[in-house]
C-alpha cells in the first residue's frame, strides 16, 4: 500500500429527482488499499460504488481513477472491475467461459487466454470446475467465479458490492479471510461496500461510514471503533452506552466532563470541538465495563442491579440499572466466571476505566429534501 | 419384471391404496387437466388422425375406397404444381417469420428496456390492431397497396412516381407485407417476455468486463432472449404456411399458397384424400423447416462467445 491516490472523489453529489443519494462526498483511496464503504441501506454507499464503476452518473463533482477524470468514461473504458451482489454469472456460459468473457476483447492467443483463465481459477481455488455451468455451482463457488472473472482482467481497482451478504455465516467468515489474503497477494485496490460492521472491521485498511448520502467518518478500523466521531457512527459500529455529561473545563487537547455517577472524566478533545450548551454526549463500549467478583477491587467502581440477561454462548449480555443514571448500562461479560448464572435482580459491582470514555459530536442534521 | 409388477398392482388394487392415489397430487392434477385434455383430444388429435387416415385412401366419385395407397402422396410430391406451391408456401412463411422477428425484436426490446412505467400501455397498443377482424386488416392492405391506394397516391403526390405502380398488390410481396403486419403482435409478445427475464445485472457485468453496448447486446441479451425469438419464429411460421385468407385476398395468381390447393381439393376438386395428403405433407414440411431454423438459430448463437 503506497500513499499514491488510486481513486479520488471530489465533491460528488447525486440526485434522483429531488432525492439526494450522495451529498457532496469527497474522499481519496490509496493504491493497494482495502477500503470499505459502511452504512445502513439507503446511505448512498452502493450509489458511490456504482459511480466509480460507471453505472451511475453523479449530478455534480468528479471522480479520478488513477489520475484520470473518469465521469465521462463508460464502464467498459474504466480500469475497474466489479463483483456484483448477485454475482451476475452468465447462465449461458460455463465457468471457464465466464472467466474468459472480458479477455476476448484483448485478442490473446488461445494458449495465453487459457493460461490466464487457469491462473485465475487457481487463485480462487476453483481449478477443475471450468466446465461447470452457473446453475451447477454453490453460492460460495459462484462468488469465487465472480471474483476470478473480475481479477483476470487485472483491474487497477476491484469493486465489491456486498459480495458476502448472500452466503451463510460460516462460509462468509471463510470468504472474509480469503478475500483479505487475496487482496494482499494481488496488491490491487479493493473497495468493499457492506452493511456488516464486523466485515468492514475485519477486512479493511480504512473504513468510511456513511449516513444519508454523506460520509460521517473515515478512519482505520481500530480508530473508528474506539474513537467514533459521532453518536451515530458509535452506534452503528456496535454497542455503546451513551451518557449525557456536563462540561467542567476545556484544555488544549482535553475536555473534562462530569459524567453523572462515573464522576469527573478527562476526554480527548476532538478537532473542532465546541460544546454549545455546556452539555455533551459521552460513550463507553459495553465490553469496557467489567464485572467484579467477591474480593475483586478496582480503582473505579459502581454498584448496580441486573435488569436483564441474554446468553450468547461465549458471552452474556447484561443490562445493569444504576441509581442516578437515566438509562441502564449494557455490558458484555465472558462466561468463564459464571456471568451466565447471575440471576436477574442480583446486586453486582462493576469496574470501569475513565480513559475508555469517548466524547461524541452531535450528528449533522439530516438535510435530505 | 416391471410388467409383472404392474400387472400385480392392476389385478389386485387394494382399496386403501386406490383411495390414497385418489387423494394424491397426481390424481388431483389429472382431474384438473382432464376437461381441457378431453377437449383437445376430441377436437385436435382426432381430426388430425382422420386427416392422416384419409390421406391413405382413394376418392371413388361419391365413395371413399378405404384400401391403403400411397398414390396421393406420389401426386402431392411429384406433380409440379404442388411442388411449386410447397416451395412458395415455405418460402413465403420463412420470409414472413424472419421479417416479423427482425421487425418485432426492436419493438419488444424498446418496451422491455425503455418502456419505463408505461410498459403495459405499450403492450396494449401493440395488440390494438388485433382487435379488428383479421379480414378487415387484410382488406385494409388492399386499400393501402391498391392501384388507386394510399401508397400510390402518396408517392404520386410526393412526385416520386408519375403513374400508379401495379407491382404493389396481387403478388407474393403483398402477401409477405400483410402477413408480417398481421403477426407482429404475436412475435413481439414472446420476445418481450424473454427479454423481461434477462437479468439486467448480467448486462452491467458485460459492460464492466469491457463490452460496448452493442457487444453486450450480442453476447448477453440476444443469447438469453433466444427462447423468445424461437417461439416467435414458430408462432409465426407454422400458421402462415397454411394461410388461406391473405393469399386469396392480396396474393393474386403469383401469391397462391398451398392452402388454396388444399381448399380446392376439399371443395371443387372433391378429392378429399389428395387434400388430406397435401395437408399432411404441409405439416411435415413445416415441422422440418421449423426444426432446421431452430437448430440454425441455436447453433449461431452458441458460437457467440
Amino acid at each position: 500500500m503506497s500513499d499514491r491516490a488510486m481513486i479520488q472523489i471530489e465533491k460528488v453529489s447525486k440526485f434522483y429527482g429531488i432525492y439526494m443519494a450522495l451529498d457532496d462526498v469527497s474522499l481519496s483511496i490509496g493504491e493497494g488499499e482495502f477500503f470499505s464503504l459502511l452504512g445502513p441501506s439507503g446511505c448512498g454507499k452502493t450509489t458511490l460504488l456504482r459511480s466509480i464503476a460507471g453505472f451511475e452518473t453523479p449530478t455534480a463533482g468528479e471522480i479520478y481513477i488513477d489520475g484520470v477524470p473518469s465521469l465521462a468514461l463508460p464502464p467498459n473504458k474504466r480500469p475497474t472491475n466489479m463483483v456484483f451482489q448477485s454475482y451476475a454469472i452468465f447462465p449461458h456460459l460455463d465457468v471457464a467461459e465466464n472467466v474468459a468473457y472480458g479477455l476476448k476483447r484483448l485478442k490473446l492467443s488461445p494458449e495465453e487466454e487459457k493460461k490466464r483463465v487457469g491462473d485465475a481459477l487457481d487463485m480462487v481455488r476453483l481449478s477443475g470446475l471450468g466446465q461447470r455451468k452457473a446453475h451447477e455451482l454453490s453460492g460460495g463457488q459462484r462468488q469465487r467465479v465472480a471474483l476470478a472473472r473480475a481479477l483476470v482482467m487485472r483491474p487497477k481497482v476491484l469493486l465489491l458490492d456486498e459480495p458476502l451478504s448472500a452466503l451463510d455465516k460460516k462460509l462468509r467468515e471463510e470468504m472474509q479471510v480469503e478475500l483479505r489474503t487475496l487482496q494482499k497477494a494481488v496488491g490491487i485496490t479493493f473497495i468493499l461496500v457492506t452493511h456488516d460492521q464486523y466485515e468492514a472491521l475485519a477486512l479493511s485498511d480504512r473504513i468510511a461510514v456513511m449516513f444519508g448520502g454523506r460520509i460521517a467518518q473515515i478512519a482505520s478500523p481500530k480508530e473508528i471503533y474506539q474513537r467514533p466521531r459521532t453518536r451515530k457512527v458509535a452506534d452503528f459500529l456496535g454497542g455503546m452506552n451513551f451518557l449525557n455529561a456536563k462540561v467542567l473545563g476545556e484544555q488544549a487537547n482535553a475536555v473534562s466532563v462530569d459524567a453523572a455517577r462515573f464522576g469527573a472524566v478527562n476526554l480527548v478533545k476532538p478537532q473542532g470541538f465546541a460544546a454549545a450548551s455546556g452539555h455533551v454526549t459521552v460513550g463507553i463500549r459495553p465490553e469496557r465495563l467489567r464485572l467484579l467478583w467477591d474480593d475483586d477491587r478496582a480503582p473505579h467502581e459502581l454498584t448496580g442491579r441486573i435488569e436483564n440477561r441474554a446468553y450468547f454462548g461465549e458471552v452474556t449480555h447484561l443490562t445493569v440499572g444504576i441509581d442516578g443514571l437515566e438509562q441502564p448500562l449494557s455490558m458484555v461479560e465472558t462466561n468463564n466466571f459464571g456471568a451466565d448464572d447471575l440471576p436477574v435482580g442480583a446486586e453486582i459491582r462493576l469496574a470501569y476505566d475513565p480513559d475508555a470514555f469517548v466524547l461524541l459530536a452531535e450528528d449533522p442534521p439530516v438535510s435530505r429534501v | 419384471m416391471t410388467a409383472a409388477a404392474f400387472g400385480a398392482v392392476a389385478e389386485t388394487p387394494s382399496p386403501p391404496r386406490r383411495r390414497a392415489w385418489m387423494r394424491s397430487e397426481e390424481a388431483r392434477g389429472l382431474a384438473m387437466v382432464s376437461p381441457t385434455f378431453l377437449y383437445a383430444l376430441a377436437l385436435l388429435f382426432l381430426p388430425v388422425l382422420i386427416v392422416i387416415a384419409y390421406s391413405f385412401w382413394t376418392q371413388n366419385y361419391l365413395d371413399i375406397d378405404r384400401t391403403f395407397t400411397l398414390e396421393n402422396y406420389r401426386q402431392a410430391l411429384t406433380e409440379p404444381i404442388y411442388r411449386d406451391l410447397f416451395v412458395r408456401s415455405l418460402w413465403i412463411s420463412l420470409t414472413v417469420s424472419i421479417v416479423t422477428v427482425v421487425f418485432s425484436y426492436p419493438v419488444a426490446w424498446f418496451i422491455s428496456f425503455h418502456g419505463g412505467v408505461h410498459k403495459n400501455l405499450w403492450l396494449f397498443l401493440v395488440t390494438v390492431p388485433c382487435w379488428t377482424s383479421y379480414l378487415l386488416r387484410v382488406m385494409s392492405w388492399k386499400i393501402i397497396l391498391g392501384y388507386g391506394g394510399v401508397m400510390n397516391t402518396g408517392l404520386i403526390s410526393m412526385g416520386l412516381i408519375d403513374k400508379p405502380v401495379t407491382s404493389l398488390l396481387y403478388n407474393s410481396n403483398a402477401v409477405v407485407i400483410t402477413l408480417v403486419h398481421s403477426w407482429a403482435a404475436f412475435a413481439i409478445l414472446p420476445i418481450y417476455v424473454s427479454l423481461q427475464k434477462v437479468d439486467r445485472t448480467l448486462i452491467e457485468a458485460a459492460r464492466d468486463l469491457g463490452d460496448s453496448r452493442v457487444r453486450a447486446f450480442f453476447r448477453v441479451t440476444l443469447p438469453l432472449s433466444l427462447p423468445g425469438v424461437i417461439s416467435a419464429f414458430l408462432i409465426v411460421m407454422i400458421p402462415t404456411v397454411g394461410d388461406y385468407v391473405t393469399p386469396r385476398l392480396v396474393g393474386g395468381k403469383d401469391g397462391v399458397m398451398i392452402a388454396t390447393a388444399i381448399q380446392a381439393q376439399f371443395g371443387k376438386g372433391a378429392n378429399w384424400p389428395l387434400g388430406a395428403a397435401l395437408s399432411v405433407t404441409t405439416m411435415i414440411l413445416v415441422s422440418l423447416a421449423a426444426a432446421a431454423v431452430v437448430l440454425a438459430l441455436k447453433f449461431t448463437v452458441r458460437r457467440i462467445k
